[in-house]
Protein backbone atom coordinates (compact mmCIF):
# COMPACT_ATOMS: atom_id res chain seq x y z
CA UNK A 1 0.00 0.00 0.00
CA UNK A 2 1.46 3.35 -0.99
CA UNK A 3 1.57 6.00 1.77
CA UNK A 4 -0.62 9.07 1.44
CA UNK A 5 1.47 12.14 0.68
CA UNK A 6 0.90 15.77 1.65
CA UNK A 7 1.94 18.45 -0.81
CA UNK A 8 3.37 21.80 0.25
CA UNK A 9 4.29 24.87 -1.79
CA UNK A 10 6.58 27.02 0.31
CA UNK A 11 7.75 30.57 -0.40
CA UNK A 12 11.41 30.56 0.48
CA UNK A 13 14.00 33.30 0.77
CA UNK A 14 17.67 32.74 1.58
CA UNK A 15 18.29 36.02 3.35
CA UNK A 16 16.66 39.42 3.81
CA UNK A 17 18.20 40.79 0.59
CA UNK A 18 17.63 37.97 -1.91
CA UNK A 19 14.51 37.40 -4.00
CA UNK A 20 11.89 34.90 -2.80
CA UNK A 21 11.25 31.67 -4.75
CA UNK A 22 8.83 28.75 -4.51
CA UNK A 23 9.79 25.23 -3.59
CA UNK A 24 7.48 22.21 -3.49
CA UNK A 25 7.64 19.37 -1.02
CA UNK A 26 5.81 16.08 -0.67
CA UNK A 27 5.93 14.42 2.68
CA UNK A 28 4.28 11.28 4.06
CA UNK A 29 0.97 11.87 5.81
CA UNK A 30 0.67 11.06 9.49
CA UNK A 31 -2.57 11.25 11.49
CA UNK A 32 -3.18 14.56 13.30
CA UNK A 33 -0.12 16.25 11.85
CA UNK A 34 0.05 20.04 11.89
CA UNK A 35 2.04 22.43 9.71
CA UNK A 36 4.90 22.49 12.23
CA UNK A 37 5.25 18.72 12.35
CA UNK A 38 5.31 18.78 8.55
CA UNK A 39 8.07 21.42 8.59
CA UNK A 40 9.96 19.23 11.10
CA UNK A 41 9.68 16.34 8.67
CA UNK A 42 11.19 18.54 5.92
CA UNK A 43 13.97 19.51 8.31
CA UNK A 44 14.66 15.80 9.05
CA UNK A 45 14.82 14.97 5.36
CA UNK A 46 15.34 18.13 3.28
CA UNK A 47 14.47 16.80 -0.17
CA UNK A 48 12.04 18.69 -2.42
CA UNK A 49 9.23 17.24 -4.56
CA UNK A 50 11.59 16.80 -7.52
CA UNK A 51 13.75 14.57 -5.34
CA UNK A 52 16.60 17.10 -5.11
CA UNK A 53 18.45 17.69 -1.86
CA UNK A 54 17.80 21.20 -0.55
CA UNK A 55 18.29 23.29 2.58
CA UNK A 56 15.82 22.76 5.42
CA UNK A 57 13.03 25.34 5.62
CA UNK A 58 13.47 27.89 8.43
CA UNK A 59 10.57 28.90 10.67
CA UNK A 60 10.04 30.09 14.22
CA UNK A 61 8.12 28.49 17.07
CA UNK A 62 7.88 28.54 20.83
CA UNK A 63 4.91 27.35 22.83
CA UNK A 64 3.30 25.02 20.26
CA UNK A 65 -0.09 25.84 21.80
CA UNK A 66 -1.05 29.20 20.25
CA UNK A 67 0.00 31.46 23.10
CA UNK A 68 3.41 32.84 22.02
CA UNK A 69 2.63 34.00 18.48
CA UNK A 70 6.09 33.18 17.14
CA UNK A 71 5.01 30.62 14.55
CA UNK A 72 2.67 32.92 12.57
CA UNK A 73 2.78 32.63 8.79
CA UNK A 74 0.43 32.90 5.83
CA UNK A 75 -1.19 29.49 5.30
CA UNK A 76 -3.32 29.12 2.16
CA UNK A 77 -3.63 32.90 1.97
CA UNK A 78 -4.61 33.50 5.61
CA UNK A 79 -2.20 34.65 8.31
CA UNK A 80 -2.42 32.31 11.33
CA UNK A 81 -0.39 30.20 13.72
CA UNK A 82 1.22 27.16 12.12
CA UNK A 83 1.19 25.20 15.41
CA UNK A 84 -2.60 25.04 15.41
CA UNK A 85 -2.99 24.60 11.64
CA UNK A 86 -3.98 20.94 11.26
CA UNK A 87 -2.99 19.48 7.91
CA UNK A 88 -6.20 17.44 7.60
CA UNK A 89 -8.25 20.63 7.78
CA UNK A 90 -6.31 22.40 5.02
CA UNK A 91 -6.88 22.30 1.30
CA UNK A 92 -3.96 20.81 -0.63
CA UNK A 93 -1.46 21.77 -1.90
CA UNK A 94 -0.80 23.69 1.30
CA UNK A 95 0.78 27.04 0.55
CA UNK A 96 3.08 28.53 3.18
CA UNK A 97 4.35 32.11 2.91
CA UNK A 98 6.02 34.46 5.38
CA UNK A 99 3.97 37.44 6.68
CA UNK A 100 5.49 39.98 4.31
CA UNK A 101 4.30 42.97 6.32
CA UNK A 102 7.39 42.23 8.41
CA UNK A 103 11.01 41.96 7.22
CA UNK A 104 11.74 38.36 6.20
CA UNK A 105 14.77 36.93 8.01
CA UNK A 106 14.85 33.64 6.12
CA UNK A 107 12.11 31.47 4.56
CA UNK A 108 9.12 31.67 6.92
CA UNK A 109 10.95 33.42 9.77
CA UNK A 110 10.12 37.09 10.10
CA UNK A 111 11.28 39.92 12.35
CA UNK A 112 8.46 41.28 14.54
CA UNK A 113 10.64 43.92 16.27
CA UNK A 114 8.39 46.75 15.09
CA UNK A 115 5.60 45.40 17.29
CA UNK A 116 7.79 45.36 20.39
CA UNK A 117 9.06 48.84 19.54
CA UNK A 118 5.44 49.99 19.27
CA UNK A 119 4.60 48.50 22.69
CA UNK A 120 7.49 50.50 24.14
CA UNK A 121 6.36 53.61 22.33
CA UNK A 122 2.84 53.47 23.74
CA UNK A 123 4.14 52.58 27.23
CA UNK A 124 2.29 49.28 27.40
CA UNK A 125 3.17 48.59 31.03
CA UNK A 126 2.23 49.80 34.51
CA UNK A 127 4.97 51.74 36.31
CA UNK A 128 5.03 50.57 39.94
CA UNK A 129 8.70 50.90 40.83
CA UNK A 130 9.56 53.36 43.59
CA UNK A 131 12.23 53.89 46.22
CA UNK A 132 9.92 52.46 48.88
CA UNK A 133 7.01 50.04 49.04
CA UNK A 134 3.99 51.88 47.67
CA UNK A 135 1.57 49.36 49.12
CA UNK A 136 -1.30 47.69 47.27
CA UNK A 137 -2.97 49.56 44.43
CA UNK A 138 -6.72 50.14 44.04
CA UNK A 139 -8.81 47.00 43.56
CA UNK A 140 -10.24 46.04 40.20
CA UNK A 141 -13.86 44.88 40.04
CA UNK A 142 -14.08 41.20 39.10
CA UNK A 143 -16.31 41.80 36.06
CA UNK A 144 -13.81 44.31 34.73
CA UNK A 145 -10.94 41.91 35.39
CA UNK A 146 -12.66 39.27 33.32
CA UNK A 147 -13.18 41.75 30.51
CA UNK A 148 -9.56 42.95 30.69
CA UNK A 149 -8.33 39.36 30.62
CA UNK A 150 -9.62 39.06 27.05
CA UNK A 151 -7.53 42.05 25.97
CA UNK A 152 -4.50 40.67 27.80
CA UNK A 153 -4.53 37.54 25.62
CA UNK A 154 -2.67 39.34 22.82
CA UNK A 155 0.49 37.39 21.94
CA UNK A 156 2.00 40.00 19.59
CA UNK A 157 1.67 37.48 16.77
CA UNK A 158 1.31 40.13 14.05
CA UNK A 159 -1.68 38.59 12.28
CA UNK A 160 -3.73 41.78 12.70
CA UNK A 161 -0.93 43.87 11.17
CA UNK A 162 -0.64 41.46 8.25
CA UNK A 163 -4.42 41.71 7.64
CA UNK A 164 -4.58 45.53 7.85
CA UNK A 165 -4.56 47.42 4.51
CA UNK A 166 -3.11 50.49 6.25
CA UNK A 167 -0.06 48.71 7.72
CA UNK A 168 2.49 48.71 4.91
CA UNK A 169 5.73 50.25 3.70
CA UNK A 170 3.93 53.44 2.60
CA UNK A 171 2.63 54.18 6.09
CA UNK A 172 4.09 54.28 9.60
CA UNK A 173 0.90 52.93 11.25
CA UNK A 174 1.80 50.86 14.31
CA UNK A 175 -1.26 48.62 13.77
CA UNK A 176 -4.16 47.43 15.92
CA UNK A 177 -2.39 45.26 18.54
CA UNK A 178 -0.45 47.98 20.42
CA UNK A 179 -3.52 50.25 20.35
CA UNK A 180 -5.62 47.64 22.08
CA UNK A 181 -2.87 47.25 24.69
CA UNK A 182 -3.22 50.95 25.49
CA UNK A 183 -6.86 50.31 26.26
CA UNK A 184 -5.90 47.36 28.47
CA UNK A 185 -3.36 49.31 30.53
CA UNK A 186 -5.56 52.41 30.73
CA UNK A 187 -8.37 50.25 32.12
CA UNK A 188 -6.20 48.93 34.95
CA UNK A 189 -6.81 50.90 38.17
CA UNK A 190 -3.09 51.53 38.69
CA UNK A 191 -2.33 51.81 34.99
CA UNK A 192 -5.00 54.50 34.68
CA UNK A 193 -2.65 56.83 36.58
CA UNK A 194 -0.61 57.11 33.36
CA UNK A 195 -3.56 57.18 30.98
CA UNK A 196 -2.76 60.59 29.47
CA UNK A 197 0.81 59.61 28.62
CA UNK A 198 -0.40 56.59 26.67
CA UNK A 199 -3.16 58.53 24.91
CA UNK A 200 -0.67 61.18 23.87
CA UNK A 201 1.66 58.46 22.60
CA UNK A 202 -1.02 57.06 20.28
CA UNK A 203 -1.96 60.57 19.11
CA UNK A 204 1.53 60.83 17.66
CA UNK A 205 2.33 60.17 13.97
CA UNK A 206 1.69 56.58 12.91
CA UNK A 207 -0.73 56.13 15.78
CA UNK A 208 -4.47 55.75 16.24
CA UNK A 209 -5.54 58.21 13.53
CA UNK A 210 -3.99 56.00 10.85
CA UNK A 211 -6.83 53.47 11.25
CA UNK A 212 -9.25 53.48 8.29
CA UNK A 213 -11.82 51.03 9.75
CA UNK A 214 -11.36 48.11 7.36
CA UNK A 215 -11.92 45.98 10.47
CA UNK A 216 -9.92 43.06 9.05
CA UNK A 217 -8.02 42.90 12.34
CA UNK A 218 -10.98 41.90 14.47
CA UNK A 219 -11.96 39.26 11.90
CA UNK A 220 -8.45 37.82 11.84
CA UNK A 221 -7.23 37.89 15.46
CA UNK A 222 -6.77 34.28 16.62
CA UNK A 223 -7.46 35.33 20.21
CA UNK A 224 -10.78 37.00 19.37
CA UNK A 225 -9.62 40.33 20.81
CA UNK A 226 -12.21 43.08 20.20
CA UNK A 227 -9.67 45.26 18.39
CA UNK A 228 -12.13 47.54 16.62
CA UNK A 229 -14.05 48.15 19.84
CA UNK A 230 -10.75 49.13 21.48
CA UNK A 231 -9.92 51.44 18.58
CA UNK A 232 -13.33 53.16 18.68
CA UNK A 233 -13.10 53.51 22.48
CA UNK A 234 -9.65 55.08 22.09
CA UNK A 235 -11.03 57.38 19.40
CA UNK A 236 -13.48 58.61 22.03
CA UNK A 237 -10.76 58.97 24.71
CA UNK A 238 -8.44 60.86 22.35
CA UNK A 239 -11.28 63.18 21.30
CA UNK A 240 -11.49 64.34 24.92
CA UNK A 241 -7.71 64.28 25.33
CA UNK A 242 -7.25 66.50 22.25
CA UNK A 243 -9.62 69.12 23.68
CA UNK A 244 -7.86 68.95 27.06
CA UNK A 245 -4.48 69.34 25.40
CA UNK A 246 -5.62 72.29 23.33
CA UNK A 247 -7.79 74.24 25.75
CA UNK A 248 -6.26 73.09 29.02
CA UNK A 249 -8.13 71.41 31.82
CA UNK A 250 -8.59 71.82 35.57
CA UNK A 251 -8.66 67.97 35.85
CA UNK B 1 -0.87 71.16 20.10
CA UNK B 2 -3.94 68.96 20.46
CA UNK B 3 -2.04 66.03 18.97
CA UNK B 4 0.52 65.32 16.26
CA UNK B 5 0.27 66.57 12.68
CA UNK B 6 -1.23 63.28 11.42
CA UNK B 7 -3.76 63.13 14.22
CA UNK B 8 -4.97 66.69 13.71
CA UNK B 9 -5.06 66.36 9.90
CA UNK B 10 -7.03 63.12 10.08
CA UNK B 11 -9.54 64.60 12.49
CA UNK B 12 -9.93 67.75 10.37
CA UNK B 13 -10.37 65.56 7.28
CA UNK B 14 -13.06 63.57 9.06
CA UNK B 15 -14.87 66.62 10.40
CA UNK B 16 -14.85 68.48 7.08
CA UNK B 17 -16.36 65.44 5.33
CA UNK B 18 -19.54 65.97 7.38
CA UNK B 19 -19.36 69.63 8.38
CA UNK B 20 -19.54 71.47 6.09
CA UNK B 21 -19.11 69.31 2.95
CA UNK B 22 -21.70 66.68 3.82
CA UNK B 23 -24.25 69.26 4.90
CA UNK B 24 -23.63 71.25 1.73
CA UNK B 25 -24.14 68.16 -0.44
CA UNK B 26 -27.46 67.37 1.25
CA UNK B 27 -28.59 70.96 0.87
CA UNK B 28 -27.47 71.04 -2.78
CA UNK B 29 -29.36 67.86 -3.64
CA UNK B 30 -32.50 68.97 -1.84
CA UNK B 31 -32.58 72.39 -3.53
CA UNK B 32 -31.99 70.79 -6.94
CA UNK B 33 -34.93 68.50 -6.29
CA UNK B 34 -37.11 71.53 -7.17
CA UNK B 35 -36.44 70.44 -10.75
CA UNK B 36 -39.10 67.77 -10.28
CA UNK B 37 -41.61 70.64 -9.82
CA UNK B 38 -40.74 72.11 -13.21
CA UNK B 39 -38.33 74.59 -14.75
CA UNK B 40 -39.78 77.62 -12.99
CA UNK B 41 -39.49 76.18 -9.50
CA UNK B 42 -35.92 75.08 -10.18
CA UNK B 43 -34.90 78.44 -11.60
CA UNK B 44 -36.45 80.28 -8.66
CA UNK B 45 -34.61 78.05 -6.15
CA UNK B 46 -31.31 78.35 -8.05
CA UNK B 47 -31.75 82.10 -8.26
CA UNK B 48 -32.38 82.31 -4.52
CA UNK B 49 -29.15 80.37 -3.76
CA UNK B 50 -27.22 82.55 -6.25
CA UNK B 51 -28.38 85.73 -4.63
CA UNK B 52 -27.47 84.79 -1.05
CA UNK B 53 -25.47 87.62 0.51
CA UNK B 54 -21.68 87.14 0.86
CA UNK B 55 -21.97 84.44 -1.81
CA UNK B 56 -18.27 84.25 -2.63
CA UNK B 57 -17.30 84.05 1.06
CA UNK B 58 -19.89 81.35 1.71
CA UNK B 59 -18.70 79.38 -1.29
CA UNK B 60 -15.04 79.70 -0.33
CA UNK B 61 -15.32 78.73 3.32
CA UNK B 62 -18.24 76.29 3.17
CA UNK B 63 -17.40 74.60 -0.12
CA UNK B 64 -14.10 75.25 -1.92
CA UNK B 65 -11.52 75.19 0.87
CA UNK B 66 -13.05 72.28 2.82
CA UNK B 67 -13.42 70.15 -0.33
CA UNK B 68 -9.90 71.03 -1.44
CA UNK B 69 -8.42 69.93 1.88
CA UNK B 70 -10.61 66.82 2.13
CA UNK B 71 -9.87 65.79 -1.45
CA UNK B 72 -6.10 66.31 -1.33
CA UNK B 73 -5.72 64.58 2.03
CA UNK B 74 -8.24 61.94 0.94
CA UNK B 75 -6.09 61.10 -2.09
CA UNK B 76 -3.05 60.83 0.17
CA UNK B 77 -4.95 58.42 2.47
CA UNK B 78 -6.28 56.47 -0.53
CA UNK B 79 -2.86 55.80 -1.99
CA UNK B 80 -1.41 54.86 1.37
CA UNK B 81 -3.61 51.76 1.60
CA UNK B 82 -2.73 48.36 0.13
CA UNK B 83 -6.23 47.12 -0.54
CA UNK B 84 -6.66 43.41 0.06
CA UNK B 85 -10.35 42.64 -0.51
CA UNK B 86 -9.46 39.63 -2.66
CA UNK B 87 -7.82 38.00 0.36
CA UNK B 88 -10.08 39.42 3.08
CA UNK B 89 -13.52 39.73 1.52
CA UNK B 90 -15.25 40.92 4.68
CA UNK B 91 -18.07 43.45 4.49
CA UNK B 92 -16.21 46.31 6.22
CA UNK B 93 -13.05 45.74 4.20
CA UNK B 94 -15.13 45.94 1.02
CA UNK B 95 -16.68 49.20 2.25
CA UNK B 96 -13.15 50.46 3.02
CA UNK B 97 -12.23 49.91 -0.65
CA UNK B 98 -15.51 51.32 -1.98
CA UNK B 99 -15.02 54.44 0.21
CA UNK B 100 -11.71 55.06 -1.56
CA UNK B 101 -12.97 54.26 -5.07
CA UNK B 102 -16.05 56.48 -4.69
CA UNK B 103 -13.81 59.24 -3.27
CA UNK B 104 -11.70 59.26 -6.45
CA UNK B 105 -14.78 59.08 -8.74
CA UNK B 106 -16.36 61.91 -6.75
CA UNK B 107 -13.25 64.03 -7.19
CA UNK B 108 -13.29 63.57 -10.98
CA UNK B 109 -17.02 64.25 -11.07
CA UNK B 110 -16.83 67.37 -8.89
CA UNK B 111 -13.99 68.83 -10.97
CA UNK B 112 -16.02 68.41 -14.17
CA UNK B 113 -19.28 69.55 -12.60
CA UNK B 114 -17.73 72.73 -11.17
CA UNK B 115 -16.11 73.49 -14.52
CA UNK B 116 -19.35 72.97 -16.38
CA UNK B 117 -21.53 75.04 -14.06
CA UNK B 118 -19.82 77.37 -11.59
CA UNK B 119 -16.83 78.28 -13.77
CA UNK B 120 -19.11 78.83 -16.78
CA UNK B 121 -21.33 81.04 -14.59
CA UNK B 122 -18.28 83.10 -13.65
CA UNK B 123 -17.53 83.40 -17.38
CA UNK B 124 -21.00 84.81 -17.96
CA UNK B 125 -23.18 81.79 -18.71
CA UNK B 126 -26.51 81.46 -16.97
CA UNK B 127 -26.93 78.36 -14.81
CA UNK B 128 -30.55 77.34 -15.05
CA UNK B 129 -32.93 74.52 -15.95
CA UNK B 130 -32.26 74.75 -19.68
CA UNK B 131 -28.48 74.56 -19.14
CA UNK B 132 -28.90 71.30 -17.23
CA UNK B 133 -31.46 69.98 -19.72
CA UNK B 134 -28.93 70.76 -22.42
CA UNK B 135 -26.18 68.83 -20.62
CA UNK B 136 -28.53 65.86 -20.19
CA UNK B 137 -29.37 65.75 -23.89
CA UNK B 138 -26.31 63.51 -24.16
CA UNK B 139 -26.79 59.93 -22.89
CA UNK B 140 -23.10 59.88 -21.94
CA UNK B 141 -23.58 62.83 -19.60
CA UNK B 142 -26.62 61.17 -18.04
CA UNK B 143 -24.49 58.12 -17.24
CA UNK B 144 -21.61 60.31 -16.04
CA UNK B 145 -23.86 62.27 -13.70
CA UNK B 146 -25.60 59.14 -12.38
CA UNK B 147 -22.26 57.50 -11.55
CA UNK B 148 -20.77 60.70 -10.16
CA UNK B 149 -23.72 61.67 -7.98
CA UNK B 150 -24.34 58.15 -6.69
CA UNK B 151 -20.63 57.83 -5.83
CA UNK B 152 -20.69 61.11 -3.94
CA UNK B 153 -23.83 60.14 -2.07
CA UNK B 154 -22.49 56.72 -1.17
CA UNK B 155 -19.17 58.21 -0.10
CA UNK B 156 -20.98 60.64 2.16
CA UNK B 157 -23.28 58.01 3.71
CA UNK B 158 -20.55 55.45 4.35
CA UNK B 159 -18.27 58.29 5.44
CA UNK B 160 -20.86 59.20 8.04
CA UNK B 161 -20.51 55.67 9.40
CA UNK B 162 -16.75 55.99 9.75
CA UNK B 163 -17.07 59.55 11.07
CA UNK B 164 -19.09 58.13 13.99
CA UNK B 165 -16.28 55.65 14.67
CA UNK B 166 -13.46 58.19 14.17
CA UNK B 167 -14.82 60.45 16.88
CA UNK B 168 -15.75 57.62 19.21
CA UNK B 169 -19.53 58.04 18.97
CA UNK B 170 -20.19 54.43 17.96
CA UNK B 171 -17.94 52.14 20.02
CA UNK B 172 -19.65 48.78 20.56
CA UNK B 173 -20.12 46.30 17.69
CA UNK B 174 -23.89 46.62 18.07
CA UNK B 175 -23.85 50.41 17.79
CA UNK B 176 -21.67 50.12 14.70
CA UNK B 177 -24.11 47.65 13.18
CA UNK B 178 -27.11 49.90 13.84
CA UNK B 179 -25.07 52.75 12.38
CA UNK B 180 -24.49 50.69 9.21
CA UNK B 181 -28.26 50.35 8.73
CA UNK B 182 -28.92 54.02 9.46
CA UNK B 183 -26.19 55.32 7.14
CA UNK B 184 -27.22 52.95 4.35
CA UNK B 185 -30.72 54.37 4.83
CA UNK B 186 -29.19 57.82 4.31
CA UNK B 187 -27.60 56.52 1.11
CA UNK B 188 -30.88 55.15 -0.25
CA UNK B 189 -32.78 58.33 0.64
CA UNK B 190 -30.23 60.65 -0.98
CA UNK B 191 -29.92 58.33 -3.99
CA UNK B 192 -33.68 58.59 -4.58
CA UNK B 193 -33.58 62.39 -4.27
CA UNK B 194 -30.67 62.74 -6.71
CA UNK B 195 -31.85 60.23 -9.32
CA UNK B 196 -35.32 61.83 -9.38
CA UNK B 197 -33.65 65.20 -9.92
CA UNK B 198 -31.51 63.99 -12.80
CA UNK B 199 -34.49 62.44 -14.56
CA UNK B 200 -36.50 65.63 -14.09
CA UNK B 201 -34.19 67.32 -16.62
CA UNK B 202 -34.60 64.64 -19.26
C1 LIG C 1 -18.83 65.15 -2.06
C2 LIG C 1 -17.76 65.42 -1.40
C3 LIG C 1 -17.29 64.56 -0.24
C4 LIG C 1 -17.94 64.30 0.93
C5 LIG C 1 -19.31 64.78 1.37
C6 LIG C 1 -17.07 63.46 1.72
C7 LIG C 1 -17.36 62.96 2.98
C8 LIG C 1 -16.57 62.13 3.71
C9 LIG C 1 -16.83 61.69 5.04
C10 LIG C 1 -18.01 62.08 5.91
C11 LIG C 1 -15.83 60.84 5.41
C12 LIG C 1 -15.67 60.10 6.72
C13 LIG C 1 -14.58 60.68 7.58
C14 LIG C 1 -14.07 59.71 8.59
O1 LIG C 1 -13.63 58.62 8.24
O2 LIG C 1 -14.11 60.03 9.77
C15 LIG C 1 -14.96 60.73 4.29
C16 LIG C 1 -13.85 59.93 4.27
C17 LIG C 1 -12.99 59.85 3.21
N1 LIG C 1 -12.99 60.63 2.08
FE1 LIG C 1 -14.44 61.93 1.56
N2 LIG C 1 -15.93 63.21 1.01
C18 LIG C 1 -16.02 63.87 -0.20
C19 LIG C 1 -15.09 63.89 -1.19
C20 LIG C 1 -13.93 63.15 -1.19
C21 LIG C 1 -12.94 63.21 -2.23
C22 LIG C 1 -13.02 64.08 -3.48
C23 LIG C 1 -11.94 62.34 -1.86
C24 LIG C 1 -10.65 62.07 -2.58
C25 LIG C 1 -10.46 61.22 -3.44
C26 LIG C 1 -12.32 61.74 -0.60
C27 LIG C 1 -11.59 60.77 0.09
C28 LIG C 1 -11.93 60.23 1.30
C29 LIG C 1 -11.25 59.14 1.95
C30 LIG C 1 -10.04 58.40 1.45
C31 LIG C 1 -11.91 58.90 3.15
C32 LIG C 1 -11.59 57.81 4.16
C33 LIG C 1 -10.83 58.28 5.33
C34 LIG C 1 -10.61 57.14 6.30
O3 LIG C 1 -11.56 56.40 6.55
O4 LIG C 1 -9.51 56.98 6.76
N3 LIG C 1 -13.52 62.28 -0.22
N4 LIG C 1 -15.40 61.54 3.26
S1 LIG D 1 -4.31 41.49 18.64
FE1 LIG D 1 -4.66 39.35 18.02
S2 LIG D 1 -3.90 39.28 15.89
FE2 LIG D 1 -3.08 41.15 16.78
S3 LIG D 1 -1.06 40.59 17.55
FE3 LIG D 1 -2.49 40.33 19.29
S4 LIG D 1 -3.14 38.19 19.20
FE4 LIG D 1 -2.18 38.64 17.23
S1 LIG E 1 4.41 28.12 18.56
FE1 LIG E 1 3.57 29.59 19.97
S2 LIG E 1 1.80 30.22 18.88
FE2 LIG E 1 2.51 28.63 17.64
Amino acid sequence: MSTKMVKFIITRQDNPETAPYLEEFEIPHRPNMNVISALMEIRRNPVNAKGEATTPVTWEMGCLEEVCGACSMVINGKPRQSCTALVDQLEQPIRLEPMKTFPVVRDLAIDRSRMFDALKRVKAWIPIDGTYDLGPGPRMPETKRQWAYELSKCMTCGVCLEACPNVNSKSDFIGPAPLSQVRLFNAHPTGAMNKEERLNAIMDDGGLAECGNSQNCVQSCPKGIPLTTSIAALNRDTTFQAFKNFFGSDR
Amino acid sequence: MAGSKDFVNRRIHSLLGVIPIGLFVVQHLVVNHFATKGAESFNAAAHFMESLPFRILLETFVIYLPILFHAVYGLYITFQANNNVSRYGYFRNTMFLVQRVTGVITLIFIAWHVWETRVQAALGAEVNFSMMADIFSSPFMIAFYLIGVLSAVFHFANGLWSFFVSWGLTVSPRSQKVSTYVTMGVFVALAIVSVRTIFAFI
